[in-house]
């Protein structure tokens, strides 16, 4: 801008201002694209999950075959072996993107889980408040002392270990925070000025909580939600390497780090690949995670 | 205090039986005894089996008799192995987790305060970015990922440490503990140099850290002795889910390194369905971390003259 502006350029500039209304999420996507480290992550993580989605029907090998004479070759071109194989005479490339889409799949189907236990929990005790809230929160002070993962072992081992017991199980693990967030935004938004100047527009209750509550909401949950997935995905990678996650013909990035980790003497590339996979996933959530927060709170680092 | 420590032990005790409760009861309705994985027996047999661990009592009975038993420390027999008591299981584990719990802790704290500082005071320079890098990559990889491949690296292509393994044969030697309680301490480092650098910030920037230079004290003692006592209250917050993560944490180390300590007694005991003992190490771990967030707590109080006891 020139600093000397006429008051006809003043003029239109807020003609033009008054148009083009910013929402909190044009404000926060401008915010977010500034962030390189954000945008790269965003960008990596898509690759990755159409790797993980398409990879597997495209790539020359398929995750379960067995070369019966390629048993732990290191990565090779000749017959694109480009991770190499296992202790199996599997395809190490193909077995990667399944473990990677499985441990996606870990990660959003029990993220969501505890979106829905924790919005649900949160939103009605902020909502109710009194006795009933101090209740409830009382509840998620006691369960957040508890040593949470000694009971999802317990719970693989007692009932089996299948793929949706997984889900549930870690995703009922980690709904505490996520409670906490929203009961906190959800007191503060009900007494907020804005909402009370809405009230007093005579804007309608419905209104209110579309324009107001959810977007104000919405938020940090959407942060938590990004920052709570890699943290899913280490759970469940915690149990696979116990050998208590997914079970064969299955596998996740978890379970192919802990069986590397045990032939890692002879055929190192079996662990590297795989933890490799892992920490770029994780660091992509992570990224996007941290630059949704400055993003969509700036005030929040 | 004293009235705020009992009140925080009768909370506790309620939050202990919660975890007690929990744990016995998601065992007890498992499909699958602890006696059906050994060769078959006669019914006969079985039953006097069941019989002299209570077990052919109605659940709820055993329920209170543990419960009754538990308020006199008594954790029981195991299961599996006939000639040892839970006491007697955890007491040969214990030693070795809690050595490397320690050390993994004081490692934490001391690289985490001096990396987090460094990065404070050398703000916006290479120094700082290199911490809060190292601090990035120390949190988002776990230490399933990270002990396998130092013991991969130092252990096997450098060949400078043992990579696993305290048998017997061997003790606890130094050496032999160094990898583990690096990965262990890893992510702990990273999360407290992050904390301390963000409070160290904030404290160098405040007027009395301003009154003490311009008094005249040497940079060294202003950070020691005043800016040091006041940046270091966060970390003291974060000690008790530090612990908590710590203990989490020795399960798998104790996995990949093969340490004899709690965590791979657990998890042993949780696939051979050994309920007494998993029983015990859930209420050990779970005491544990009560009771290192309640002393957390009292140290941050002690520490900080704004927080009164109420």
């Amino acid at each position: 801008m020139v600093l000397t502006s006429t008051p006809q350029d003043k003029a239109e500039l807020m003609e033009q201002s008054a148009v083009k209304g910013r929402s909190l999420w044009d404000d926060a996507r401008t915010r977010l694209l500034r962030n390189k480290a954000a945008v790269a992550s965003l960008i990596l993580l898509g690759v990755l999950v159409l790797l993980a989605l398409i990879g597997p029907l495209l790539w020359v090998h398929d995750s379960t075959f067995i070369y019966r004479d390629k048993v732990q070759i290191a990565p090779t071109l000749t017959d694109l072996h480009i991770f190499g194989t296992d202790a199996q005479g599997r395809d190490l490339f193909a077995r990667v993107l399944v473990g990677l889409r499985m441990s996606l799949m870990v990660g959003v189907v029990a993220t969501f889980v505890s979106l829905i236990i924790g919005v649900t929990w949160g939103a009605t005790a902020g909502f109710v408040g009194g006795r009933i809230d101090q209740l409830m929160m009382r509840v998620v002070d006691i369960l957040y002392s508890l040593p949470f993962i000694f009971f999802v072992i317990i719970l693989m081992v007692v009932f089996g270990r299948n793929i949706i017991l997984i889900f549930v199980a870690i995703g009922a693990v980690e709904w505490l925070t996520m409670a906490r967030i929203v009961r906190g935004q959800t007191i503060s938004l009900k007494s907020m000025e804005f909402v009370e100047a809405a009230h007093a527009a005579g804007v309608s209750q419905s209104a209110i909580i579309r324009r107001h509550i959810v977007p104000n909401v919405l938020g940090p949950v959407v942060v938590y939600v990004t920052l709570t997935i890699p943290v899913v995905i280490l759970a469940e990678s915690f149990l696979s390497f116990l050998g208590l996650g997914v079970q064969e013909p299955l596998t996740s990035l978890g379970n192919l780090i802990a069986n590397g980790a045990r032939d890692m003497e002879i055929a190192p590339w079996t662990l590297i690949f795989p933890a490799l996979t892992m920490m770029l996933t994780l660091f992509c959530f992570n990224f996007i995670g941290d630059g949704l927060r400055d993003a969509i709170d700036p005030k929040d680092r | 205090m004293i009235g705020y420590i009992v009140r925080r032990i009768l909370v506790a005790i309620p939050t202990l039986l919660v975890i007690i409760t929990l744990a016995f009861f998601m065992m007890r309705f498992a499909p699958g005894g602890p006696f059906d994985l050994e060769r078959p027996m006669p019914e006969q047999t079985r039953q006097n089996l069941l019989a002299s661990y209570g077990m052919d009592q109605p659940v709820a009975k055993q329920y209170v008799d543990y419960l009754v038993d538990l308020a006199q420390f008594d954790l029981g027999p195991s299961l599996k192995f006939r000639d040892k008591t839970v006491a007697q299981i955890i007491s040969e584990g214990f030693p070795v987790s809690a050595t490397v719990g320690l050390l993994s802790m004081a490692l934490a704290v001391l690289v985490g305060t001096a990396l987090g500082s460094l990065a404070a005071l050398r703000q916006n320079t290479s120094v700082d970015y290199g911490v809060v890098g190292f601090a990035t990559v120390g949190i988002v990889i776990p230490p399933f990922v990270v002990g396998p491949i130092l013991a991969l690296v130092v252990g096997i292509y450098l060949g400078w440490l043992p990579s696993g393994g305290l048998d017997p044969r061997h003790g606890m030697t130094l050496e032999r503990l160094i990898l583990p309680v690096v990965t262990l301490a890893l992510p702990q480092i990273a999360i407290i140099s992050r904390l301390m650098r963000a409070s160290m910030i904030e404290v160098i920037r405040s007027n009395f850290i301003r009154t003490a230079r311009a008094k005249g004290l040497s940079p060294f003692a202003v950070i020691t002795r005043h800016a040091l006592r006041a940046a270091i209250l966060p970390l003291v917050s974060y000690l008790g889910p530090a612990t908590a993560a710590l203990l989490t944490g020795s399960i798998v180390i104790e996995q990949v390194f093969s340490l004899p300590g709690v965590g791979r007694q657990f998890v042993f005991a949780a696939l051979q369905r050994d309920y007494t003992v998993v029983m015990g190490v859930v209420i050990l771990y779970a005491s544990l971390i009560i009771l290192l967030n309640l002393i957390a707590d009292l140290l941050y109080a002690v520490l900080n003259p704004k927080v009164k006891f109420d």
